[in-house]
């Protein structure tokens, strides 16, 4: 470990022992928002992996967040698995069909990727439902755990450690930098040597895996799962708006941008229960206005100025 | 290999777009340490022809052999890791990088890779030889033209090529630049590298190439030195139409 390593951990590792010790701190209501943050920081930098370099939006978020807690639902109350083994199983499951997506647009880029991946949360939405109701005889499933509140917290601070961990190994690797010269002109990508086909499909990979885990993580909250609440198309919205206002070109840039609006859309939904997704189409809007490369992006240039 | 070794057959190459047949049965060969041109008039097909051997487009029939592998049926970056490397007849960099990243971008997934402290310091000399050293750090917003067809060039010589491909290179220069840029080739011939351009050029193409093709309506109609397929009736005629 040299000085340069140290000093880049060291603001990581105050960070995470600070969130740690944060629900022995705090009441139920904090906690449940910090909670809230905790599963959509996981959830925005682990897609900015993806997104972030390569500029293919995916609303494909709501889709494996959806197999997490579904097969969690299904596996505790229809076949008596234990959580532990369906947290497990969850994110294997989300990643192969991750990479069949994958495989499938690899030649899709810009609109078509997005609208793809929309498509794909929904039709995954309504064939989990019709299933559901046909084949399963129930519509809903129940996951009763001994969590309380505070687990949850802690099992998704340590899944969003990862990520991080993971994340800034991929930046610093060959597989990041190929990544980031896809995103800047794909042909030359090729002709460099870059396979470019994989080199998405398993960044897509690994974004569908955490989003799973995610998923399976957060189950034990809802305690009654209905597939027209976990495969939700609004938290695919949410996870690209969070990680657009903090930045995606920075793997700290989505963290920056959760919390805020983590905090905004509480307020939000407490005062305008009825209108929120006008309040989530009117953010979006302003964010892609005000601030195209976020907070780190705006950050970044402030600091260029001052240093003029 | 030694020189004068064939390094790479095309083999009655044929591309059809629709009906339109843009290469038409096209056969040459490219020796080792040759600088090997491609002429002729617009539309002719050398673009075609560069975009087939790179793998960019995919050939109707006909063969690329690059020391003994067929490179017809591979993908772009199987090619590129086979040793062939490519600069764009429209000038592509990587806008978000800086000089230096563009430079490892080439380095770090050819035949050859180089990745991390090797690979910057492989791209830092490499910059400093195209004259670019200064500008390692910027970004490429800041690059005249012909420095970022410098850079251009730095990325391909940056994966170490078995076979260098120039889609011309020298298009679009002023008079002062062209000078600069002929010089610059000549260099890489001088230290015999193997390359395959196509240019509009004639003062480079008498100056630079080893041999030339030249092709009309995908078709080639000479073959031989600069100085035999200029003199060439044909060649004439295809250039300056029926006298």
């Amino acid at each position: 470990m040299n000085r340069i390593v140290t000093y880049k951990l060291a603001p990581g590792v105050l960070l995470l022992a600070a969130a740690a010790v944060l629900p022995l701190v705090s009441d139920g209501y904090w906690l449940s928002i910090a909670t809230t943050a905790m599963m959509y920081i996981a959830l925005s930098t682990s897609w900015a992996l993806f997104s972030g370099p390569t500029h293919l939006i995916a609303l494909s978020t709501g889709a494996f967040f959806g197999i997490g807690g579904y097969l969690v639902g299904t596996g505790m109350s229809d076949y008596d698995q234990s959580f532990w083994t369906m947290a497990q199983i969850a994110p294997v499951v989300a990643t192969a069909l991750a990479l069949l997506v994958g495989l499938a647009t690899l030649r899709l880029s810009g609109v078509y990727f997005v609208i793809f991946t929309l498509g794909l949360a929904e039709m995954v939405r309504n064939l989990v439902s019709w299933v559901q109701n046909n084949f399963l005889g129930s519509r809903g499933l129940y996951v009763l755990t001994d969590f309380t509140e505070a687990h949850i917290y802690w099992m998704l601070l340590a899944v969003a450690a990862v990520v991080f961990l993971a994340g800034s190994w991929i930046n610093q690797s060959r597989l990041g930098f190929a990544l980031r010269i896809i995103g800047n002109d794909e042909e030359v990508a090729r002709h460099v040597g870059i396979n470019t086909a994989w080199s998405k499909v398993i960044l897509f990979m690994t974004t569908g895996f955490f989003a799973a885990l995610v998923g399976a993580i957060v189950a034990p909250r809802y305690s009654y799962i209905e597939p027209n609440v976990v495969f939700s198309p609004e938290l695919s919205f949410m996870v690209v708006i969070m990680a657009l206002l903090g930045g995606v070109h920075r793997l700290w840039g989505p963290l920056v941008g959760v919390i805020p609006f983590t905090l905004a859309w509480e307020a939000i939904t407490v005062s305008f229960p009825n209108s929120t997704t006008l309040f989530l189409g009117l953010s979006f809007l302003l964010i892609v206005y005000l601030i195209p490369h976020g907070f780190t992006g705006l950050f970044e240039t402030m600091l260029g100025r001052m240093r003029k | 290999m030694t020189p004068g070794d064939r390094i790479l057959q095309v083999q009655n190459l044929t591309k059809r777009f629709g009906g339109l047949v843009a290469v038409n049965d096209l056969s040459f060969d490219v020796r080792v340490h040759e600088v090997m041109g491609i002429i002729g008039p617009n539309g002719s097909g050398k673009s075609t022809t560069m975009n087939l051997i790179s793998g960019a487009l995919k050939a109707s029939s006909g063969a690329i052999v690059l020391k003994g592998a067929d490179l017809m049926p591979l993908p772009p970056h199987k090619i590129a890791r086979l040793g062939v490397a490519r600069t764009f007849q429209l000038v592509r960099i990587l806008p978000k990088l800086t000089v230096l990243e563009n430079v490892i971008a080439g380095a770090a997934f050819s035949h050859k890779p180089r990745w991390g402290a090797e690979a910057e310091r492989f791209a830092s000399d490499l910059l400093d030889r195209l004259e670019l050293g200064d500008k390692k750090d910027l970004g490429v917003d800041a690059l005249t033209y012909i420095d970022q067809k410098r850079l251009e060039l730095a990325r391909a010589l940056a994966s170490e090529p078995e076979v260098l491909l120039l889609d011309e290179w020298l298009a679009g220069l002023n008079p002062s630049e062209l000078q600069i840029g002929i010089a610059l080739i000549a260099d890489l011939r001088s230290e015999g590298r193997t390359i395959i351009l196509v240019e509009h050029v004639m003062d480079a193409i008498r100056s630079l190439c080893d041999r030339c093709v030249v092709m009309n309506s995908g078709t080639k109609i000479a073959e031989g030195t600069p100085a035999e397929v200029l003199s060439d009736a044909e060649v004439i005629r295809a250039y300056l139409g029926e006298g």
